[in-house]
Formats: C-alpha cells, structure tokens, sequence
C-alpha cells in the first residue's frame, strides 16, 4: 500500500485583490494556509512594494540613505528610480510629510504628490498617511480623490477615523487597509464595522500591525495566524481579506539596523545585519499569512522574492 | 442552582457611595431586589478595604441581614475584615462564604478563618504565576488547595471551587476552558467538589446590550456542566432559566418560533464554544 499525504481541506478562502491600472498585482486568493500549495489552490504569490515617502529620508538608516542618496530628493524621482532601476512591482508612498510635528504639509500639498507620482508610474501605488488619526482622516481624503480610478491602496483606516476614509476609498473606487493594534478582536470588529458602512469586505487588506524581530514580531505573528486560521476553518467572511506587513517603518527604527559596527564590533557590518533583520522578519510574517509586504531595502527585497521562489 | 446575588460590589459607584456614607437605604434596597428575583445568598464586595476593613464589613453584614433572610458572601482580600464579617454574620441564615483562598501562600491564612468559624470557603484556581491557561492546569491548582484545606481542617465539602472565568472580549479561548474546569472539578472528590463562578467577567468590556445576553447563555451552559453556584445578577439569571428550554432545542438543531431570540442564541453559543471569533458586533453578522 503506498503512503498517502495527509491533506487539510479548509472552508474559507482568502479574498483576491488586484492594485493598479496600468501594471497590475494581484495577491491572496489561496485556500490554504501560507505556502501549503500540496493542500489546495495558492495562485498568487506574496506583493512586495518598495516604501517611499514625500520628503527626503534624512531620518532614514544609514545603509538606507546610501542606497537612496541621489534619487530620493523628491517623491517622483524616487518612485521612478524604485520602478526603473530597482524593478519594483509596487510602490509604497508613506505621506510621513503631512504629520503635525514633521513638515505639516496640507492634504492639498499630499494630493499633488500623489498626482505627480501617479503621472510617472506605471506600477500600482499604495497611499499611506502619516499615523496621525486626526490628520490622516482629512489627507487621506484629499489623495483618493487625487488618486481616483487608479485602483490604489489607501491606509490606514484605524477605530478612530475608518468612516471618512472607507467612504473616500469607497467613492473613489480604491482598495482600503485596515488597522488595529495587534488585538485580533478588534481587528475584526473594525473590519464588521467598515463593512457595515457599504464597504465590500472583498475590497479590505487587513494590517494587524507588525513588529520587527526581537520587538514583539512573536505578537504579530500570532495575531495573523489566528485571522487566518478564522478564514480557512471557521470560514469567517470579514477575516478573509489578505493581510498587510507594513514590515520597512518596523525593522528600521530598531537598534539592530542603526547601530553601526564601530559601536557594537561583535553584532559586524550593520548594513548586512540591517537588510537581514527586514529579511527575516518580512519572511516570518509572509510565513504567518501576509500577502502584501512594504520594505525598505533593495537587498532584503531580492532576498525575500528567492525565498519566496524556492518556496513556490 | 445557589445564586450569589451580585450587585454589592464596591465597584458600582451608587454602592460605593453607600458604602463611604453608610447609607442603608441603597444598600438595603439591592439586597431585597436580590432576594425577591431568587438570589440564595448576597455578596458583599468591599475591594482590598485595606483601611477600616473591619467596620465596613461589619456594617455591609449586619446591614444587609437586618432586611433580608440570607447568608452572606464575604468579598474580599483582606482577612481581618472577613474575620469582622464572620464574627457578626446570623447563621440562621445558613452558612457565610468566604471569597477567597488561593493557590497564593498569602491568601492561605483565610483557610484558617473557614474552619475556625465554620464557614463555607472558595478556592480560586490561581497561583501567585499568573492567570491558568487551561482547564487541566486549573484542576492541577484545585487538587493543591484541597491538600490544604485538609491540613487545615476545612472539609472538601465546605469548599467552592472557582476556576476563574476571563472575559470573552479578550481571552475567548478560555470559556469553553472554564466549562471542563467545572467538569473536571467534579470529579475530584466524592461526593464531587462544589464550584462557582464570577459570571459577569464573562462579558466584562463587551458592549452593553451584548452583557446579558453572553452571561445569560453562557450561565447555561455552566449549569450543564454541573456548576453549583454562580455570583452573578439574580434578575438576569431568573431569565436564563426561563429560556432554558429553548436554549436545549437550539443546542439540538431545532428551530423556534422566537427567531431573532434563535438566532441570539445560535450566534452567542458560537462564541462561547470557540466556533467563531468573538467581535463586539457578532450579533449584527
């Protein structure tokens, strides 16, 4: 008698969600847990798009500014350098210049740069605002209207401002993420909630927030694994939109990707353990149920897209 | 089924205005809407009371019995004001209990007090390492405190073990635990070990109008399981066993003729059991 592998069937599926007008992705879509190709359908592979932001990344790490330095001055050159030279398949714009305590730009001043960039790329566009829920609420606004037919993702819509950003993203036909703060619970209850203004849940991208390694990613990890587990075995409809691993922001602000090796001789080249830090932690969530990952570093990007072939 | 009425908590501002005025009227006026709706004993909740403990336990005993025919659940950390409790409670009432013991080495003195005055003790299957995180580990917790209560002379019979229900809104996973808590108590002794809960953590940071209904058919639930007691709102529970039955035919694949009741119930058991995962607006989906 041969050996037969054991196989899970699953009753849910994750949704499937296309970016972009011109140059297309699509992610999610599988019936199985990350990578079981052995147990079922998995036909997109996991969406990587390169972060940018509207001001210039002086805050940014060191091996960050080095490869960015001289094509990063405004967002334009620096989503077409992503595109052309880095072969992004998506961009992600962080509008980090409209915050309170950075440069305050107005929604106005964040909707030209999104036009300007829109103009000059092909690829799809993802729109984040700064984190400022008051802030946000209006800029997000402004740049789903900027950006409208252009089938972006706009985020994030958190507890406290989801209403006027699912209704923007809503009119102006975008596809919305979802934010809540490492609480599967509330996560779901945010998506109900958008759901219940009109929102097609099949139109989500949930981000149950990231943390890097050694920072807590063991929370983010557990968090995706039980939203997807609620999606293929209890076939939770508002759990099954594909998640987020806004994975770049998380990993570059830790110590282990900024602390150069003149201070710490023993943890070697920073540049090295900093682009082995995003790898590792974008891998360890795309492992717990992430489709679409923004990072920071070309590096960690190839590195991540080989394993993601070797996998596949 | 022992009902502990409830609503004597410190916690509720019109109790604890009560409390710090020593105005009966309020005081008074819950126990007997307690007693009237079907609760066998009244709890009495002071907090740590780690000031005037004593006085105030005294007060909230003799008060509450000076209108109403019941034993009094004394709620509190702190031993000496228990002790007060105990020394003034009316035994003719039936017997106090006191709430609680632990598996935590500073909380083993008040077993002395349960044998000292004869009084009716509950253990709750905690330690000083933090919450339990299953049904087994709380049983391992319930078999130390019984070793002790041995060594101190309380009878097992005179113990209630607690296993500690979390809320749902949080730690959903541990409400189908706490329901083979209450299974497995049971058969650590025989005659099986009595149990109760603290139901209304239950739905603790749920929304309003989700509390009773999560505490009425998770109530229910328990009392299938074999649960004795319950410190839980007497009016809410008189409702719950009147919906028992239909509780039943729901469990059974049966359909009733109240369907938005059908579908509260159908939904709420889905929770509870882990079926499906909790969100402050699962009654809406």
């Amino acid at each position: 008698m041969g050996f037969e592998l054991p196989k899970e069937t699953y009753s849910g599926k994750v949704y499937e969600v296309t970016l972009g007008s011109d140059r297309i992705v699509t992610f999610g879509g599988e019936n199985v847990l990350p990578f079981y190709s052995f147990e079922g359908s998995l036909p997109n592979k996991p969406v990587i798009a390169f972060e940018i932001q509207d001001v210039a990344p002086d805050d940014w790490a060191e091996p960050l500014k080095k490869v960015y330095d001289g094509k990063s001055s405004d967002a334009v050159t620096w989503a077409k350098y992503c595109q052309d030279e880095l072969k992004a398949d998506a961009i992600a714009l962080r509008l980090i210049g409209t915050h309170p305590d950075r440069e305050n730009r107005s929604p106005e001043e964040a909707a030209k740069t999104v036009k300007d960039v829109l103009s000059t790329i092909t690829i799809p566009l993802i729109i984040l605002g700064s984190n400022n829920v008051e802030k946000d609420s209006s800029v997000l606004v402004a740049v789903s209207e900027a950006a409208k037919g252009k089938n972006c993702a706009i985020g994030k819509a958190q507890e406290a401002n989801f209403k006027t950003i699912a209704a923007a993203a809503m009119a102006n036909n975008h596809k919305l993420i979802a934010m809540s703060e490492l609480d599967i619970n509330l996560s779901k209850q945010l998506n109900i909630l958008i759901t219940q203004m009109g929102f097609e849940k099949e139109r989500l991208i949930t981000d149950p927030m990231c943390s890097a390694l050694g920072y807590g990613i063991e929370y983010s990890y557990s968090v995706m694994e039980r939203i997807r587990l609620a999606a293929l075995t209890q076939n939770d409809t508002v759990m099954q939109p594909p998640m987020l691993g806004d994975v770049g922001m998380y990993v570059w602000k830790v110590k282990e990707a900024n602390a150069p090796e003149s201070d710490l001789p023993h943890w070697g080249d920073l540049e090295k353990r900093a682009v082995a830090w995003e790898t590792v932690t974008a891998s360890s969530l795309m492992l717990a149920g992430a489709e679409l990952l923004i990072m920071r570093h070309p590096d960690a990007v190839k590195a991540l897209k080989s394993f993601i072939n070797e996998l596949i | 089924m022992l009902i502990i009425g409830e609503k004597l908590s410190i916690i509720a501002k019109r109790v604890r205005e009560a409390m710090l005025k020593k105005d009966k009227a309020p005081i008074q006026e819950i126990a007997i809407r307690q007693w009237k709706e079907g609760a066998g004993m009244i709890d009495a909740n002071i907090g740590p009371a780690e000031d005037n403990g004593e006085a105030l336990m005294e007060w909230m005993v003799t008060t509450i019995q000076e209108v109403v025919p019941l034993p009094i659940c004394l709620d509190t950390t702190n031993a000496s004001a228990i002790e007060a409790g105990l020394k003034v409670h009316n035994n003719t009432w039936g017997r106090p209990l006191i709430n609680s013991t632990s598996n935590d080495p500073e909380r083993f003195p008040i077993l002395e007090l349960s044998a000292k005055y004869n009084a009716l003790i509950i253990g709750l299957t905690v330690g000083k390492g933090g919450l339990p995180a299953d049904a087994e580990e709380r049983a391992a917790i319930a078999s130390e405190i019984m070793a002790r209560a041995m060594e101190y002379g309380v009878p097992l019979e005179d113990i209630y073990l607690d296993p500690l229900v979390l809320q749902i809104a949080t730690s959903q996973d541990h409400a189908v635990k706490v329901i083979d808590a209450i299974k497995m108590f049971q058969e650590m002794n025989d005659p099986p070990m009595k149990t109760v809960v603290g139901l209304s953590n239950i739905s603790n940071g749920c929304p309003k109008h989700v509390r009773p209904i999560l505490n009425k058919y998770y109530f229910l639930m328990l009392m299938d399981a074999g649960l004795t007691a319950a410190i839980a709102d007497a009016h809410e529970m008189a409702e719950a066993l009147h919906e028992r039955q239909l509780v039943k035919d729901v469990m059974e694949g049966k359909s009733i003729s109240d369907e938005k009741k059908m579908m509260e119930i159908r939904k709420t058991l889905d929770i509870i059991m882990g079926r499906n995962l909790y969100a402050h607006s699962y009654l809406e989906m």
